[in-house]
């Protein structure tokens, strides 16, 4: 008896799915692999989970990628060697399972682990870490990476030494090499290689690649983009995760990313249901989802202090419009700075700003931070009196009408920019006007696009005083050189000095080099608080609060941890299942 | 006799804006810019003509509020700290009219309390006191703004149309010019060429003549028609037969047939120039903070949680609507009066 036609085609397409490369069904564990297992809970296979995003991704490539959206979703697509876990702080091992640090601490010698696959079911070993760090190292690619790979002036130098393992070689020891690791996406050499021998590695993996040409280690593989609406990501069957039943992670079959167009769109789209997690909310919109938290399926989470910090800071560049000179004599005292910083009401502005879920700050290293936070740093309260005497000593005095004047009989009056598109750093600057009024200061607040206030800041240096925020991505001082090293490209401050302009400007210098480079953490920390009370006595930057991380998700969605670090809410996205373990 | 009852009407109307606007300083019981930082976003605050044993007072009372424990962001009034409202109190300084300085206001209460009749915004300020000061920059820029955009339209558009020619050609071909140009975006440009920081006062005159300025294109053109078909007219051409001067037979004869449209486009171009104020503001290309225009204080409402939370922050924008209706039926009755008057004649 012939086989019927419909019963033979049935055939064919299923050899030509098993035969047409990598399955989309999770793959079982195999005794030949080095998986890493996970401590959570066992969850439930299945499910959906819809996210937002800010913006539309740029690119889906590790290497040229500098947008933050980008960045969201490739943290789901790759996974790097030495991973920071967003929970404790601390390093853990990726997809290197261990390493050890010669005496010298010059070189780390990393065992990966075996057996291990990309998401389009290609074998994984040292080619694939050598090849990567050769890209990210190369000069031609301008990768952002690259910056982080350098230490002392000089590249890190990445070789294998067998098919599992490689040896890292630093120019001078550092003490955050673990954490250097971290976010280094591992590319796949076999789908990569031929783009950069051709020169056009920035042209790979964009939005419109096929999924099948983009693969990675992460926890999720690309299944569909759809512009201007959404980004599907689908399990990756071969991850290198499994719970504590022998399962494989991830849990989710699909992780879909929405894209929408502020904070607020965010906001309402999570209200109405239509994302299930919601990874930052601002204090304004998490006071109108509390009032539906109770009755509506979703649940809001205030996990205390984040890593931002925001501040006042003046222009104290050399390189000036001229009109900015005679302002910048009582910029650069100081006193003037101390009294200004004296005369702001930090725990107002938290009320008002953040509607009292902030935290006041007097130093950049936020509480989040509980293992570099210098806790001696005083907290002085708002005290105009005590402004006004520093002021006297300075050399100011006031006129009749309570006007704030210099030694040349001027007054005292200045204007703040900031982004007119963060409402928070505007109530700040408007708040600081009033503050001052009480000092007789004249302060105007002018808010600006948020391109032309970094092209101020940055570029032209044209602004007087600016009120303007910085969110670490680490814990650790060293992720901070760029902004306290006199030659770091944000010493908002004062940018592109040659040497450092002032006395306490080079010892932060010599304090940050001193701790990059000591090994023990008690000897880092001590030079760490040392800047943090120079930052303190000097005010090249007044610190002013930082925002609570508020986040929110379904109900139904568990092992839901959110973090300090970034990304809040999707860091653990392979543990994360849910209750019914079907579509949210 | 109706008509003209229903114009004092709607004048009267009209001018009671502008003179609350202009007594703003003496009518608002704080200054615009005095925070209240324990006091954010407080609903309007109620008038007690009842004691709480229930006895009727006609002086009415403000119950002070407190913060509840547990609900931060939702205030309840305290029945046992009741203050009566005070008429002609001692107050924040302010400038009379712009001239004299003076500190009393037409009610208040007395400290700590807090009287918020049209509530609080985001820092604890009066929104009534804002929407006081802001209708000062609001309605006068709109005012102001027509008064130059219909002289600048009377005298090219009359003097167009009379003498024609290649000095029409010239200022129609402008004027064309002027409707077709995209106002916001040369706003945006001209702002963009200014200082970081520009004064409240100096912002004010830039608002008003910038506004002013771009509009004479519209009455312009309605008025050189007038003219065009005026002076061809028989006593036109008489008056000029007996020696009348250009500026006379202008003034004279020409002048008072654009009058029905000078009014009806008062009426038109004032509340449209008030929007355009707001509108400009609202983007943040007005007066800056904490000085309020209309505009800006509805910029609040850019953000969700204001929108759908604080009913109250939505006063200029309701604000609007009934100076908008007084705008236009006012114009209407100008413009119907004028043209019974020509009938008649």
């Amino acid at each position: 008896m012939k086989p019927r036609p419909c019963l033979l085609n049935f055939a064919l397409l299923v050899m030509l799915f098993v035969l047409s490369g990598p399955s989309a069904f999770t793959q079982p564990p195999r005794s030949t692999e080095d998986l890493f297992i996970s401590d959570n809970p066992v969850g439930r296979t299945g499910g959906n989970l819809v996210v937002s995003l800010r913006s539309e991704p740029k690119t889906l490539n590790p290497v040229t990628s500098t947008d933050v959206s980008s960045r969201e979703v490739i943290a789901q697509l790759t996974s790097d060697m030495i991973h920071i876990n967003r929970s404790s702080q601390r390093t853990e091992p990726a997809i290197a399972k261990a390493w050890k640090v010669s005496a010298n601490g010059l070189q780390y010698r990393l065992e990966l682990r075996h057996g291990l696959r990309f998401s389009d079911g290609s074998a994984f070993d040292a080619d694939d870490v050598v090849f990567s760090f050769k890209v990210y190292l190369d000069e031609h690619v301008h990768s952002p990476q690259r910056d982080t790979l350098i230490v002392a002036g000089k590249p890190i130098v990445v070789r294998k030494l067998d098919q599992y393992t490689i040896s890292v070689e630093l120019s001078q020891p550092y003490a955050a090499a673990e954490r250097l690791f971290d976010s280094v996406a591992i590319l796949p050499r076999r789908l990569l290689e031929p783009a950069y021998n051709d020169g056009k590695l920035d042209q790979a993996w964009g939005l419109g690649t096929p999924p099948q040409l983009i693969a990675g280690l992460g926890p999720f593989r690309l299944k569909s983009y759809v512009p201007g609406q959404s980004l599907t990501l689908e399990r990756n069957p071969y991850y290198w995760k499994v719970d504590k039943a022998g399962n494989r992670l991830p849990y989710l079959n699909e992780l879909t990313y929405v894209f929408v167009a502020n904070a607020d769109a965010e906001a309402i789209r999570f209200q109405a249901g239509d994302t299930d997690i919601i990874n930052r909310l601002n204090a304004d919109d998490y006071s109108v989802l509390e009032k539906d938290e109770h009755a509506g399926s979703f649940h809001l989470q205030d996990i205390g202090s984040s890593l931002e910090f925001n501040f006042l800071f003046f222009n104290l560049n050399s390189s000036l419009p001229s009109q900015l000179v005679r302002k910048q004599i009582w910029f650069r005292d100081a006193r003037f700075r101390q009294a200004v910083s004296l005369a702001i009401d930090r725990n107002a502005m938290v009320r008002v700003v953040y509607r009292g879920r902030g935290t006041p700050l007097w130093t950049p290293v936020t509480p989040a931070n509980n293992l570099w936070v210098d806790t001696s740093i005083p907290h002085p309260a708002r005290s105009v009196e005590d402004a006004k005497k520093i002021l006297i000593s300075a050399g100011f005095v006031w006129n009749a009408e309570g006007v704030l004047l210099d030694k040349s009989n001027s007054p005292v009056e200045f204007t703040i920019i900031t982004s007119a598109s963060n409402a928070q750093r505007v109530k700040m600057a408007t708040m600081i006007q009033s503050d001052l009024k009480d000092l007789g200061i004249q302060v105007q607040v002018v808010s600006l696009d948020f391109h032309s206030v970094l092209d101020r800041i940055f570029q032209t240096h044209d602004y007087e005083a600016a009120v303007l925020g910085l969110g670490a991505g680490d814990v650790d001082p060293s992720a901070e050189m760029n902004v306290w090293m006199s030659s770091g490209n944000d010493h908002v401050w004062d940018l592109g000095e040659p040497h450092p302009s002032t006395p306490w400007e080079a010892e932060i210098d010599r304090l940050m080099e001193e701790q990059l480079s000591a090994t023990k953490r008690r000897k880092r920390k001590a030079l760490y608080d040392r800047v943090q009370e120079i930052l303190a006595e000097q005010a090249p930057i007044i610190c002013l609060a930082s925002p609570d991380i508020l986040v929110g998700a379904k109900n139904e969605i568990e092992n839901f941890k959110p973090a300090a670090l970034d990304p809040h809410t999707l860091w653990n996205s392979p543990e994360l299942f849910l209750s019914s373990g079907g579509s949210l | 006799m109706k008509l003209n009852r229903t114009i004092m009407v709607l004048l009267l109307a009209a001018g009671a804006l502008h003179i609350f606007a202009l007594c703003a300083g003496f009518l608002a019981p704080y200054d615009f810019a005095q925070q209240n930082r324990d006091l954010l976003y407080v609903p309007p605050s109620r008038l007690h003509f009842n004691d709480p044993q229930g006895r009727w007072h006609l002086r009415p009372a403000i119950c002070g509020l407190a913060e509840l424990p547990n609900s931060p962001g939702t205030y309840a009034e305290d029945r046992s700290r009741c203050l009566p409202v005070r008429f002609l109190v001692r107050g924040s300084e302010y400038k009379f009219l712009g001239i004299f300085h003076c500190s009393r206001h037409l009610f208040g209460v007395d400290p700590p309390a807090r009287m918020f009749l049209l509530g609080s915004d985001g820092y604890g300020r009066d929104v009534l006191s804002r929407l006081l000061y802001g209708g000062q920059l609001s309605l006068f820029c709109g005012s102001l703004a027509t008064i130059l955009s219909l002289s600048i339209g009377v005298l090219l558009g009359v003097s167009a149309g009379y003498y024609g020619g290649w000095f029409d050609a010239v200022v129609m071909r402008c004027a064309e010019l002027f409707l077709a140009l995209p106002w916001i975006y040369l706003l945006l440009a001209i702002r963009a060429f200014l200082p970081l920081h520009i004064s409240a006062g100096r912002m004010f005159f830039l608002l008003f003549a910038v506004i002013g300025f771009v509009g004479w294109a519209r009455p312009a053109r309605l008025i050189r028609g007038v003219a065009l078909s005026g002076k061809e007219r028989g006593y036109l051409l008489a008056a000029r037969g007996f020696g009348g001067s250009d500026l006379y037979l202008m003034k004279r004869h020409l002048l008072p047939q654009a009058s029905s449209i000078l009014v009806t486009q008062a009426g038109l171009l004032a509340p449209q120039y008030i929007l355009a104020e707001v509108t400009l503001s609202f983007l943040g290309l007005g007066v800056g903070e904490p000085v309020p225009s209309w505009g800006n204080m509805l910029a609040t409402l850019l953000q969700y949680d204001v929108l759908v939370s604080y009913w109250w922050m939505w006063a200029p924008g309701l604000l609007l609507i009934p100076v908008f209706l007084v705008y236009h039926a006012l114009g209407n009755a100008l413009q119907e009066s004028a043209d019974c008057r020509v009938y008649s004649q």
